[in-house]
């Protein structure tokens, strides 16, 4: 049923494993992140779902003791290797946590933080790209005229968005979602949900998510996992409606997790 | 038998009794020392204070070298300790995972901290004055940066370990080298606690008397020069509410007064900051 959609491998993974210390967290991953559309992770929670998507920007090298091994090719080149610039990497693989996390500065300098690091532009194609961000995530009508406020006196879902456009105003390639949604009201949740919708034209998206109707509405592509295994993936509508695997099915039609 | 809610009710009230009877006994003193400072320091807080020196006995004068000597010693020891205190205390947050360095530098600092001030004062004494053999505005400055070093090594840690993580990954995912999370980000999140630590700090050092004693001693005359030996309030306070001179005395009452009102002016200063940093953000 996907012939009609092209697919363009965006991430490929290959025998990821992952340690927290002596512990492992993830056996022996194999899948294919596909580019310009939304691949969802689901599982039950310490199924690894979060682990995974923080091995594609290489966030756990923040702590000692955590290490990743395997292979992850972005655009034919392993993101894994230490001879990858970390820092160039995160640029073009922008996340969103759990958690709004707006710094302690204005609208204007949030959404330029990190296009600053990356860029020269000048003030005027600097307003035109805080402008697009944060059109992009929806935000701009709500904050246009108070852009020199604090970050952090805006509501959650709008620190949200801030987040988002923050994330996209350096124009990364790929958009990592880490339950973007689970500290919002359904509202806000409908925002972002419609937003995810709009982004995945211009980028690829993963979203890791503890609510499975929201894997169904936004994804076109599902992972399910349990206990560090990737038990099932493929096609959100197949995942949902026809799962290959018993545990799959036991888990979206809510036997257990 | 008193019933389960009665009981509770009894328990609730000996315990809140006690709790206030603590609080008033710790205030009925605090406000004690005020009263008596305010009663025997406001009739000696003449414009002579502020601009005469300080005088012989039986003659009139006031604080002013002393004023002055004080707020340049603690100013200079404020200048020289801070960025060595956010410095150290930013490595400590920031950079001490991993390794013995910051294990052990944690532990002397706290040694530091709770050091006799008066230690301080030999030390110093010992490695600066005895060598340039005078006593000096240096010196004292010198002492009152050691003892500001640790009061912001730890708030300046402390601060940043309240920053949450989540906020340094936000900033590293953005492709942000870890200088420039630190500089831009986390710091800035704690710049209100590290600002007030700052200011506990000056106040602490404001009213040291120990580490002067061996430093700038004293001068009786006008001086702001930093190579000769400085008047500064505690130690004026010191001499001259221990001599039998009751103008003498007057002046300590002065003084004394000067240096908690200064204290005072200042953890207000800083708890408003504080409170509008905490509202704006």
């Amino acid at each position: 049923m996907n012939a009609e959609k092209s697919i363009t491998p965006k991430l490929i993974v290959s025998d990821l494993n992952f340690f927290y210390g002596n512990d492992q967290a993830l056996k022996n991953i194999n899948l294919t992140i596909p580019e310009k559309m939304v691949t969802a992770f689901i599982g039950p929670s310490g199924c690894g779902k979060s682990t995974l998507l923080r091995t594609f920007n290489r966030m756990y090298e923040l702590y000692p003791k955590q290490k990743a091994t395997g292979e992850i090719l972005l655009d034919g080149q392993n993101l894994l290797d230490k001879k990858q610039d970390l820092n160039t990497l995160r640029a073009k693989i922008g996340m969103v946590f759990q958690k709004p996390t707006p710094f302690p500065m204005s609208i204007y300098d949030n959404i330029t933080f990190g296009v600053k690091l990356y860029e020269t532009l000048n003030r005027h194609d600097m307003d035109e790209r805080v402008e697009w961000a944060l059109k992009k995530a929806a935000l701009w009508n709500e904050v246009k005229d108070k852009l020199k406020q604090s970050g952090t006196g805006l509501s959650g879902g709008q620190q949200q968005r801030l987040c988002i456009a923050r994330a996209i105003a350096v124009k990364p390639q790929v958009l990592l979602l880490d339950e973007p949604t689970s500290a919002l009201d359904p509202i806000s949740t409908a925002h972002i949900e419609k937003l995810i919708d709009e982004l995945k034209k211009e980028f690829t998206i993963v979203i890791v998510t503890h609510n499975m109707q929201q894997a169904a509405r936004v994804s076109d592509y599902t992972a399910y996992m349990y206990l560090g295994d990737l038990i099932e993936f493929g096609d959100t509508s197949n995942v949902f409606t026809n799962p290959k695997r018993k545990e799959t099915e036991d888990y979206i039609t809510g036997r257990f997790g | 038998m008193f019933s389960l809610y009665t009981r509770r009710r009894l328990i609730n009230a000996f315990n809140l009794g006690i709790s206030v009877a603590a609080m008033a006994f710790g205030l009925f003193w605090l406000g004690w020392i005020l009263i008596t400072l305010l009663e025997y320091g406001i009739p000696g807080l003449t414009l002579a204070v502020f601009t005469q020196t300080t005088p012989p006995p039986g003659s009139d004068g006031g604080l002013i070298n002393a004023i002055v000597g004080t707020l340049m010693m603690t100013a200079l020891g404020t200048l020289i300790g801070t960025p060595i205190g956010i410095l150290a205390g930013t490595y400590l947050a920031e950079f001490g995972q991993r390794g013995w360095l910051a294990p052990v530098t944690r532990f002397i600092n706290d040694v530091l901290l709770s050091a006799p001030s008066i230690v301080i004062g030999l030390f110093v004494y010992e490695m600066y004055v005895v060598r340039v053999k005078h006593f000096s505005g240096w010196a004292g400055a010198f002492a009152l940066a050691i003892l500001v070093i640790p009061v912001v090594i730890r708030t300046t840690e402390n601060m940043l370990r309240l920053v949450p993580n989540n906020l340094r990954e936000a900033a590293a995912a953005l492709g942000a080298p870890q200088w420039k999370v630190i500089s831009s980000v986390t710091l800035r999140a704690a710049r209100a606690g590290i600002l007030t630590g700052v200011m506990l700090a000056v106040a602490r050092i404001s009213g040291e008397t120990a580490p002067l004693l061996f430093t700038a001693l004293n001068n009786q005359f006008w001086s702001s020069n930093l190579n000769q030996p400085m008047a500064n309030l505690p130690v004026v306070i010191f001499q001259f509410a221990m001599s039998p001179y009751t103008d003498w005395q007057h002046l300590a009452w002065a003084g004394a007064l000067l240096i908690t009102l200064s204290v005072l002016t200042l953890n207000i200063v800083a708890r408003v900051v504080f409170r509008q940093q905490a509202t704006t953000h």
